[in-house]
């Protein structure tokens, strides 16, 4: 059963060093706010998995706190590089970090057999590429009904999936909506989760009949964090703000600019700064 | 007759290339300007399809990311990443994929994860995206990339996904039943595949570009069709269209700051 606490306790109880965490949102609905905490709760040795590491990953990458990282796309989407993640891999500052890298398809099967029970992910994928040169977890499989040559990966299995969402009730049910990534894949293939929410309500209200909605049973902790996506975006609250992704570009650029932002910006703020951000556009949420 | 950069020439001439029937997956950046173009003066009947799961989407500005709350806000539908590339991507329903690339060869194979060696890389790119299962997936593949030495490359530092492989047959030997690459629109011309060679070949120069300055821009020897056209310019309402595109994006992007 869900339990709703605080950020800073969620991260405390749920996310442990050494862990391998999977923090989704594909551009919408990043938990930006509970990547902060991790990096403030200072834990290190992670193995992060994510199809798009995005400023997200920059910033846990660049703090320390990754060992390995598992990914499929790791750039700032539509502007450029990640500049911390580029430092880490080609000058291994602040230290190395190995990379296990994927197809955005490989990625998205491996979260659906994770959430399936599966050991692997079975999918027409990979042909002719270099990608299995410098990944051994690309391996295939015949199919044993057309003898067809299958691309097969090891499903995703991460001890911890941190989402964010829009709505979450008082049993912790949790709601999401617009573009979905493979938030509901992580968090049922996970053996933890956290799920930040733009609020907590009494009722969901009247809505689709096929909403897409995690019962509190599958979740375990749920935490408000209202403008926590920050600065991507939460459907029917606030807008992506493009903005600050191409501001990022200078801010992460050097090392000493990165680090003096996350000292202001992360270090000596709480999750409490990202209410700042947060708002609700009526015309949208209705 | 307008002046007009090479970039919006190469748009606009990748634009030309969708039709009112076609299903596209389009790639951020070139390809999404090139897609909407499309949509919005010729062919207001295209599908567009972006991976983060919006079908049929009509933004009315180009969106940044892959998943601008805009995508979806304007789609038929918004599906789950994994419906996306399971059913629609593999299931083989869309028939045109859109990619740009970092580096291209003369196969139009597209290295967009590393320059330089994997493990001690040089530039360390984003990475392959979507792009390995769109290149074989989709019934067939339009390519928009500016020309330059250290793009259009004789070898590729890493296959990130693959054009026509080694040339002939060698594509299809792998067991890949869709047709691969066909366009290659750049800023200087448009090529497509010779029928035996599968090498990609100039079929058109765009106006005011000379064969030199193809050449120059090219690291492998550049083969002509035996028949060369000259493109057609853009005409003043497709640049009309494009600009306005362009600047209504900037405006919303600035807005939003």
């Amino acid at each position: 059963m869900a339990r709703i606490l605080s950020l800073a306790e969620a991260v405390k109880e749920a996310v442990c060093d050494g862990d391998t965490v999977a923090m989704e949102g594909f551009t919408h609905l990043i938990p930006h706010a509970a990547g902060h905490e991790i990096i403030r709760q200072g834990r290190k040795h992670l193995t992060l998995i994510r199809m798009t590491p995005d400023l997200i990953y920059d910033q846990l990458i660049g703090m320390g706190c990754a060992d390995k990282l598992v990914f499929s796309w790791g750039g700032n989407p539509g502007v450029g590089s990640l500049h911390r993640f580029r430092d880490a891999v080609e000058n291994g500052w602040p230290h190395k970090l190995a990379i296990e890298e994927h197809s955005h398809a490989a990625m998205a099967n491996a979260y659906e057999a994770g959430a399936a029970g599966l050991p692997c992910a079975i999918f027409r994928g990979y042909r002719g590429t270099d990608f299995h040169k410098v990944n051994p977890n690309i391996r295939s499989v015949k199919c044993p009904f057309t003898g067809e040559e299958l691309a097969a990966i090891p499903a995703h299995r991460p001890d911890v999936a941190v989402i964010h969402a829009q709505r979450a009730d008082k049993a912790g049910n949790v709601m999401l909506e617009g573009v979905l990534g493979v938030q509901k894949e992580a968090v049922l293939a996970a053996k933890r989760s956290i799920v930040t929410v733009e609020e907590i309500v009494d009722d969901f209200g009247p809505r689709s009949l096929n909403a897409v909605i995690l019962p509190g049973w599958t979740v375990g902790y749920v935490a408000e964090v209202p403008g926590g996506a920050f600065p991507s975006y939460a459907q029917g609250y606030y807008p992506r703000n493009n903005n600050f992704y191409k501001e990022w570009d200078a801010v992460s650029r050097e090392r000493d600019s990165f680090l003096a932002w996350m000292k202001t910006n992360v270090l000596e703020k709480g999750p409490e700064a990202f209410a700042a951000h947060a708002r609700k556009l009526r015309a949208a949420a209705e | 007759m307008t002046d007009y950069k090479p970039n919006e020439m190469m748009t606009i001439a990748a634009a030309r290339a969708l039709g009112n029937d076609d299903v596209c997956f389009v790639g951020i950046g070139m390809p999404s300007a090139a897609a909407n173009l499309a949509r919005l003066s010729h062919a207001p009947g295209v599908t567009l399809i972006y991976e983060s799961g919006t079908l049929a989407t009509k933004p009315t500005v180009l969106p940044l990311s892959i998943g601008d709350g805009e995508l979806c806000e304007t789609a038929l539908t918004t599906v789950a990443v994994p419906e996306m590339f399971r059913y629609w991507l593999q299931g083989g329903r869309i028939s045109i994929g859109f990619l740009g690339g970092a580096q291209i060869d003369k196969y139009a194979n597209l290295n967009t994860t590393v320059v330089g060696p994997y493990d001690k890389p040089k530039v360390r790119l984003p990475g392959g995206g979507g792009a390995p299962e769109i290149a074989t997936s989709c019934g067939e593949i339009f390519i928009i990339m500016a020309q330059g030495k250290r793009s259009f490359v004789e070898k590729l530092d890493f296959v990130t996904s693959i054009g026509h492989v080694q040339g002939g047959d060698s594509r299809a030997k792998l067991g890949i039943k869709t047709k691969g690459p066909t366009r290659l629109i750049t800023d200087l011309a448009l090529f497509e595949p010779d029928p035996q060679t599968k090498e990609m070949t100039v079929v058109s120069i765009h106006p005011g570009v000379t064969r030199e300055q193809i050449q120059d821009n090219t690291g492998w020897q550049v083969r002509y069709a035996a028949k060369v056209a000259q493109t057609l310019p853009p005409t003043v309402r497709e640049l009309e269209v494009l600009r306005d595109l362009h600047a209504r994006t900037a405006r919303v992007q600035g807005e939003a700051a």
